[in-house]
């Protein structure tokens, strides 16, 4: 086993726990953006599409890479995006009765 | 790799944990979507200089970037409130067609015999990614009533996803023993696709989204698998972190529904009530309604009204109805509250989102441990386009499939009124006893309707 294989375990098995300890106290009313924020955050295999799409060379790899930077970056935008708006609505009650009273 | 990608693939690590620690409580939780977002862009910029570009690789990549961008964006803003959990499942399934795609490339790339170091989390990226993807897919037609919500069994189906899963792993050793040739991965996709497909058609549109909620810590772990492939630190440890977040928050859902994974994933839910849920309805018990004057009067003058919401109320677009309701029966001096039960609404916490969209302020709404010792208190419970979460066989009769869920307290208040469509089940398709409860009042009709109804009549009372 290579120094970078064992590096990158470690870093898996670390973001396991990170993972778990970070949202071990979310409320219930934060489930469904909470889902949706880590659902854009896994996008980052924009990344992952960039790299194999920045090499391609045949009409195969084009097609592969064209195709998952499409999928990769409908993640990423739709994601963040639909999130956010869940979020913009969360408003205290002094919040919503200013808005009202516009 | 160079020092300074490294060190900005840490800061994008870094703003993901942050982005996660914010999104866990109200108040910072939009800041932690943005931030997280700011990871993504790090991430995002830092990997450009590690690449180099074919005049090929650069077209597609900037034509997908926009195309997606567009799709992303569009989808996102056009999605109606009430139908985010759909839009989340194709989100997801994206991401993980992704990552099956990414994998298959790289197989592409290392020819016949790749290091076993690749070929293993390439396999398993397609395998889990392909899985995710079909399965999103299925998820988002049920949720989009593309297709029936209810579940699809068929004979021997345990066998056929068995057959399934044991082709899969055969396949899968034969990429990793044998020889890393296109046939072999392909087939692994194809067959992956179809147990994602198979996997999710037995499972009861109820249960979406504690499935689509695996289904994106399952997207996690390819995400995970392609970064060991392609030895990215920053695919690693994001993925990593969505598979076991995404791991925990399943299970805080299927606890909120009172049942094991297990129990949602395999126990093809709708299955085992159809013959009770049709026997019950032909009962033809009678019930009590009453007119839209004999309720505005009943609501006017009660000290302690609370609102149960359920997706019916979402449907209908009555939120604002139901606020403008509330908001007048406040200025009588009634005391207003909402209980919001965990799985309101079709995913834990819609229903306050929903809440939220129609400016009722957050104090109001009140969650089920909060509120349940309040119900004997009330005089009225108001529960608009709800029903199994209020259904007492969750209780008190085991032979049902809700039975152990944990539900409101409704039947312990005064008054009951219950503004539904008809008397037609729910969406766990199981009857409700509180609907034949000498306490209970129905009004039928759409909840928008009934809600306008009822403003005039408080106002008139």
């Amino acid at each position: 086993m290579n120094n970078e294989l064992l590096n990158e375990l470690t870093f898996f098995v670390l973001a396991i726990f990170v993972g778990i300890e970070v949202i071990s106290k979310v409320p219930t009313i934060l489930h469904t953006p909470l889902m949706s924020g880590t659902n854009a955050i896994h996008g980052i295999i924009l990344v992952g599409a960039i790299v194999i799409a920045a090499g391609a060379n045949s009409p195969v790899t084009v097609a592969i890479g064209l195709v998952a930077v499409i999928l990769a970056t409908t993640n990423v935008v739709g994601g963040f995006v639909v999130t956010d708006r869940m979020l913009e609505m969360f408003k205290g009650r002094q919040q919503s009765k200013t808005r009202q009273s516009k | 790799m160079t020092v300074a990608i490294t060190l900005a693939y840490l800061a994008a690590a870094v703003l993901f944990i942050l982005g996660l620690k914010q999104l866990s409580s109200p108040k910072g939780a939009r800041n932690g979507n943005f931030t997280a977002a700011a990871g993504m862009v790090i991430a995002l910029i830092a990997t450009i200089p590690l690449l180099r570009f074919t005049a090929a690789g650069a077209a597609i990549i900037g034509i997908g970037v926009v195309i997606g961008g567009i799709v992303g964006t569009v989808g996102a803003r056009m999605v109606k409130m009430t139908a985010i959990p759909q839009m989340v499942a194709l989100f997801n399934g994206v991401g993980g067609g992704a990552a099956a795609l990414v994998a298959v490339a790289e197989l592409l790339h290392f020819g016949n015999h790749p290091a076993f170091t690749v070929a293993f989390p390439s396999v398993f990226s397609i395998v889990i990614g392909s899985i995710s993807f079909a399965g999103s897919m299925v998820a988002f037609a049920k949720l989009q009533e593309l297709m029936t919500g209810t579940p699809i069994t068929y004979p021997s189906q345990q066998l056929v996803n068995g057959l399934l899963a044991a082709a899969i792993v055969g396949f899968v050793i034969a990429v990793l023993a044998i020889a890393s040739v296109p046939f072999s991965y392909l087939s692994l996709m194809i067959l992956a696709l179809v147990l994602g497909v198979a996997f999710v058609l037995p499972i009861g549109g109820a249960d979406m989204p504690v499935v689509i909620s695996l289904l994106n810590a399952f997207t996690g772990l390819a995400v995970a698998a392609s970064g060991f492939t392609l030895n990215n630190f920053a695919l690693i440890v994001a993925g990593t972190l969505v598979g076991a977040s995404g791991s925990l928050l399943t299970k805080l859902m299927s606890d909120a529904m009172g049942r094991s994974l297990a129990n949602v994933l395999f126990g093809a839910f709708g299955q085992l009530h159809k013959g009770g849920a049709a026997a019950a309805g032909k009962e033809g018990r009678s019930v009590r309604s009453a007119s839209a004057e004999d309720l505005g009067t009943l609501l006017a003058y009660s000290r302690r009204v609370i609102i149960v919401p359920g997706y019916g109320l979402a449907v209908a677009q009555a939120q604002h109805a139901v606020r403008e309701l509330a908001e007048l029966l406040e200025k009588r001096g009634v005391e207003v509250s909402y209980a919001i039960h965990p799985v309101a609404g079709r995913m834990p916490g819609h229903m306050n989102v929903l809440l939220a969209e129609a400016n009722v302020p957050y104090e109001q709404l009140k969650e089920m441990d909060e509120i349940n010792d309040e119900f004997k208190n009330a005089d009225v419970v108001l529960v608009v386009g709800a029903n199994d979460v209020v259904n007492p066989a969750a209780r008190s009769s085991p032979g049902s499939p809700i039975y152990g869920m944990p539900i409101l307290n409704a039947d312990q208040a005064k008054n009951i009124v219950f503004m539904k469509r008809s008397m037609r089940p729910g969406f766990a398709g199981i009857d409700n006893e509180l609907l034949y409860d000498p306490k209970t009042i129905m009004f039928f009709g759409d909840a928008k309707d009934s809600l306008t109804k009822l403003v005039n009549a408080v106002k008139a009372a």
